[in-house]
């Protein structure tokens, strides 16, 4: 079984390495959309699965990121590189003013305070036609030559990714990961044992907004075009069931989650027009038979049915 | 005189605010559910209420059968799916995000994506005039029509024993249930009585300001924002935050249209940092 495990382990990562070459365009394509939206989730993951915290407006500091190089790249002809850092500069400032407001609420009001301040963004880039084009969107983000080709964009989404993924996975399994799993918990006993809960949240919150927004910044560099969309509920809302897909607190449950609806949706996608109405069904079923989790759910199964056959 | 204009734009559109986020924050307030599928039942009743109007000639006609409509799809939503994940607040908030993503895109299978409005009542079209200024009949109907649903929820709230035991509800379900009160029933009453105030606030809106995909979110995030700012379960404070909202949304358009949104939820978040129940909230 173990051994098994391991094969199929080892068999994946030499497809997610072999993608450019075995798939062709348009999968690969969504291959590497499948792995920006689990960084997204993964960000997610982050506030939700370890401090206990759950966002509804992540979708705004994805849309941050991209919005800003957009702006910077196709509206003024700026360097793609600099745009880059200046896109997780603004998401982190965003999600450090996002934090800072929302921290001092838990639960469905932390929920609610984020969704609040998700739809501010949300107005702003709708509204804000000089700079945001409004409905159109911003056109013509042009990748940097470097990367311009797909398949070594393919591998930059990789190796950007694989490595946010180690440093999101370091700073969950850091003391201050520690300090968040203890705050989700239990905030008031980790007050007492002189921490400062407030803060820690700002700052995971921070972080969650520098990865979220690096996400939304492969996004922009993937698709050259950024519309208010990529900034809405919406966004936020498939972010959150991708993780509840793969499973909160698992942080890689973040793309298991996404690879099952970009797959889905583009399977759905062939054959009906109703892709929203699937992913609410979906968001139902999970939330009523599997808020654990596809894998948590799998596992459960299957450690049930071994317990059966034990005890038959 | 233009922002004698205005203050009746904001009014009545607060009273439109008030008929939805009433009924939000009952159910959020009693049952402690957070109804996000309130603005895609919003947007339904109203739908409802313009096919029967357009049916039947008659908008009391709509406005009825869209309430009656909701409150039994509140029924269905509360016995058919968060009678499962009773008291576990998170997942059902999620699960009633699912419920407004399917509820939307069925409305958008049905009635399509135009924009479409309800026919509006004889009497009350065209324009009243008080001394120099002209007006729309129907949006005064609608602030009327706010203020009689605020007096008839005061009196239900605060003169009947159904509103008294609401009232205990939402400050402490245990003790009502503790007591003998039938916790289950006043529950689904409530909720029934919540859809019905969404399905009813889709038509009052639905003929001033259009229905369309997408109407379903914006009239959520003012409702949340109502809730949010008046405190949960709190009439009055559905009331006041409907009022703040209504005068933001109106004046944060003309004199800042590129930030209205900035305007209107800029302040919610900076009173919720602060007083994180909202301004009539209790813990």
């Amino acid at each position: 079984m173990r051994l098994l495990l391991r094969a199929l382990l080892i068999a994946f990562f030499a497809f997610v390495i072999a993608v450019p070459f075995v798939l062709s365009v348009y999968p690969a394509t969504l291959a590497t959309e499948a792995l920006i939206l689990g960084l997204f989730a993964m960000s997610i993951d982050i506030l939700a699965g370890v401090a206990g915290r759950v966002p509804l407006g992540h979708g705004a500091i994805f849309g941050v990121g991209a919005y800003v190089v957009a702006y910077h790249v196709a509206v003024s002809g700026g360097n793609a590189w600099i745009g880059m850092l200046l896109g997780i500069a603004t998401a982190a400032t965003v999600a450090a003013l996002f934090g800072a407001l929302a921290v001092r609420t838990t639960g469905v009001y932390f929920l609610l305070l984020t969704l609040a301040e998700g739809m501010i963004v949300w107005g702003i880039c709708y509204r804000w036609t000089s700079v945001t084009g409004a409905e159109n969107g911003i056109r013509g983000v042009a990748r940097p030559a470097l990367i311009s080709d797909p398949h070594i964009f393919y591998y930059f989404v990789l190796l950007t990714v694989m490595m946010a993924a180690f440093l999101i996975w370091r700073l969950v399994h850091s003391p201050f990961g520690q300090a968040l799993r203890g705050i989700s918990e239990s905030s008031s006993r980790m007050r007492t044992l002189g921490y400062n809960v407030p803060l820690t949240l700002t700052i995971a919150f921070t972080l969650s907004g520098v990865f979220a927004g690096l996400a939304g910044i492969l996004f922009v560099l993937l698709n050259n075009f950024v519309s208010p969309s990529n900034v809405s509920l919406d966004q936020s809302t498939q972010g959150l069931l991708m993780v509840i897909l793969g499973g909160a607190g698992t942080l890689w449950g973040g793309f298991v989650g996404s690879a099952v609806i970009i797959v889905l949706s583009n399977l759905v996608s062939a054959y009906t027009e109703r892709w929203s109405m699937i992913l609410g069904l979906m968001f139902i079923v999970t939330m009523l038979f599997a808020s654990e989790g596809l894998i948590g759910k799998a596992k459960a199964l299957v450690g049930a049915r071994s317990a059966g056959r034990k005890t038959a | 005189m233009g922002t004698w204009l205005q203050v009746l734009n904001s009014l009545s559109f607060a009273a439109l605010l008030f008929v939805v986020a009433s009924g939000f924050t009952l159910i959020f307030g009693l049952l402690r559910v957070v109804n996000l599928a309130h603005g895609a039942l919003y947007l339904v009743g109203g739908y409802i209420g313009m096919t029967v109007t357009v049916a039947t000639h008659s908008f009391a006609a709509g406005a009825l059968v869209a309430a009656v409509a909701i409150a039994v799809a509140g029924l269905l939503l509360d016995r058919g799916l968060l009678n499962f994940v009773k008291d576990q607040e998170l997942k059902q908030v999620l699960l009633t995000l699912g419920v407004a993503l399917v509820l939307n895109d069925l409305a958008l299978v049905i009635w399509g994506g135009d924009s479409r409005t309800i026919p509006i009542p004889e009497f009350l079209q065209g324009a009243a005039h008080f001394g120099t200024i002209y007006y729309p009949k129907y949006r005064l109907g609608v602030l009327a029509a706010g203020i009689l649903i605020f007096l008839l929820l005061w009196l239900l709230y605060n003169r009947t024993r159904l509103g008294a035991t609401i009232r205990a509800g939402v400050d402490d379900a245990e003790m009502v249930q503790a007591i003998g009160i039938d916790i289950r029933k006043l529950f689904l009453l409530t909720f029934m009585l919540g859809s019905a105030l969404a399905g009813l606030g889709g038509v009052l809106g639905g003929a001033f300001l259009t229905l369309y995909p997408g109407a379903d979110s914006e009239i959520l995030v003012y409702g949340l924002a109502v809730v949010i700012i008046g405190g949960r379960g709190s009439l009055e404070g559905a009331a006041i935050g409907s009022l703040i909202l209504g005068f933001l949304a109106t004046f944060g358009q003309i004199w800042f249209p590129e930030l209205a949104y900035f305007v209107i939820f800029g302040p919610m978040a900076l009173l919720l940092a602060f007083r994180p129940l909202g301004l009539f909230g209790r813990a």
